[in-house]
């Protein structure tokens, strides 16, 4: 279970996290919505310590930490519990498919390269690209690394993986196939946090969906229930804007 | 009489050919300290570390701002008979007065090719710590995150991930200063080192010959910095295999 608590983060004068209160079972799927700006992605990166933030209380399993107070050890801890998928991809340039996957279990896991290489052509396969293992990075489609950036967080084996905006840099023909690999981890009950602009993702897949603004979390709950029927008119405004095609009725009308 | 003595340059190439180890072991071995120091000089840089980041900089400035000819005289000349003469000589710090030991008087007397290593090593560290410092700069910031994101130690990133990019992005720098420092050991000659400008100069003076002998120096200069261009392309693209689409 993941538990963030009054998490704060400011950047000079401007506060971005505003105490977001968050709760994330085991094998739950949550998609994070919201306008651009509203410290979605500053949301992940704080749970992954890429950014310190600046007051909360962080708990992943049994490790809980002030996180103003957080140790290096317990910093590197945290980052091991919390796998990250980038929306650039970020794979590692100097390394195969397969050694993009196999690099974590190897450096930080300290296994065995031949055992470390096993797991990942088995993830290699999971994710469909098993004849792409000695591939480098720039030959790859965005959809096909983006694909390896996802085995690379299976591969960790954490709590959770952060999706930050999976498929925003993608060009469309490759959106499908980094959406499907994302259903299908969804199916197996791996326990995902979501940022994207996918609404039919968020409404086929996610168990919860938490609406974001201005630093906040202004609402939350089953998809079914937030995009039919929004309370908050801040969610009905930004609804409307993003699902033209389904018209948000106000339950008070 | 021809104007030029064919025979007299055909018998002077595997002469001078046997001064070619002493020219690329002072290279080489300039070239692995300066390999070694201006990664160390880079590193302080580029993390800003307290103090050295301040001597670095001041260390980078006066090597990259004076001749090479004029540090290889103060090392060879200028530093041990500073260091000489204050064998015996009487010193009074915050009021403690001690007398220098009298066997610094021998204590830095160097060879000259010792000394030409060392300016060498110094003179070039200067010039590839900024380029290693740039090349490290230059590794796009992502793969620090995403090595961060899966719970690498700065140690992990740096080696695994951020300095093989990075050596990717300075091997032609550092090979062009190879190149460079190849020929700058030509002025070793100088301090009196026979290397194979020396060897070049004393024959040309004893056979009058100085044409013949100068252009057949300046041949295997230039082939010996051919056959390096040729092992730089090489390694190269076997480095850019990765980046190939």
């Amino acid at each position: 279970m993941i538990k963030v608590d009054k998490l704060v983060k400011r950047f000079a004068d401007s506060v971005v996290l505003d105490g977001i209160d968050l709760e994330i079972q085991q094998g739950e799927i949550i998609v994070v919505i919201g306008p651009s700006g509203t410290g979605k992605s500053t949301l992940l990166r704080c749970l992954n310590f890429l950014e310190q933030p600046d007051a909360g209380q962080l708990t992943i399993g049994d490790l809980s930490v002030d996180v103003t107070r957080a140790t290096r050890r317990q910093i590197l801890e945290i980052r091991r519990r919390t796998a990250f998928v980038f929306q650039n991809y970020a794979l590692f340039a100097n390394k195969t498919a397969l050694e993009n996957i196999a690099e974590g279990l190897i450096v930080v896991n300290r296994w065995p390269e031949a055992k470390a290489h096993e797991r990942a052509r088995q993830i290699l396969e999971r994710i469909g690209l098993k004849d792409k293992a000695n591939a480098y990075p720039a030959s790859l489609s965005g959809g096909q690394q983006q694909r390896v950036g996802i085995g690379r967080a299976m591969a960790a084996q954490a709590e959770v993986i952060l999706f930050d905006e999976p498929t925003s840099s993608l060009d469309p023909e490759w959106v499908d196939e980094v959406l499907s690999l994302m259903k299908q981890l969804a199916e197996e009950r791996q326990t995902m946090l979501v940022v994207t602009h996918e609404m039919s993702f968020a409404r086929d897949v996610a168990d919860r969906v938490v609406f974001m603004e201005g630093g906040r979390i202004v609402e939350q709950g089953p998809p079914s229930e937030l995009f039919r029927a929004p309370k908050d008119p801040r969610t009905r405004d930004f609804l409307r804007k993003v699902l033209p095609e389904a018209p948000v009725e106000s339950p008070l009308f | 009489m021809s104007i030029l003595n064919v025979d007299y340059m055909l018998g002077l190439f595997p002469i001078l050919v046997s001064y070619l180890p002493l020219t690329l072991g002072m290279a080489a071995a300039g070239m692995v300290m300066a390999l070694i120091l201006s990664c160390c000089l880079a590193v302080i840089r580029v993390l800003r570390l307290p103090i050295l980041n301040g001597l670095t900089k001041l260390f980078i400035s006066f090597f990259r701002g004076t001749p090479l000819l004029v540090q290889l005289f103060l090392f060879y000349y200028g530093f041990p008979k500073l260091i000489a003469d204050m064998a015996g000589v009487s010193v009074t710090i915050l009021g403690h007065t001690t007398v220098l030991p009298m066997w610094l008087e021998n204590a830095t007397e160097i060879s000259a090719i010792t000394a030409a290593i060392i300016g060498l090593t110094l003179h070039f560290s200067a010039y590839m710590a900024e380029s290693i410092r740039a090349a490290i700069v230059g590794v796009d910031r992502s793969q620090t995150e995403a090595a961060l994101s899966i719970g690498m130690t700065n140690g992990q990133l740096m080696r695994r991930i951020v300095l093989p990019q990075a050596t990717r992005i300075a091997v032609p720098t550092l090979m062009n200063y190879f190149i460079d420092m190849i020929k700058a050991t030509s002025l070793a000659f100088a301090l009196g080192v026979t290397e194979l400008m020396g060897a070049t100069q004393k024959e040309a003076a004893s056979s009058f010959n100085y044409f013949e002998a100068f252009i057949t120096a300046a041949v295997l200069y230039w082939a010996v910095v051919e056959l390096l261009a040729w092992l730089q392309r090489r390694l190269e693209s076997r480095l850019n295999e990765a980046y190939r689409r």
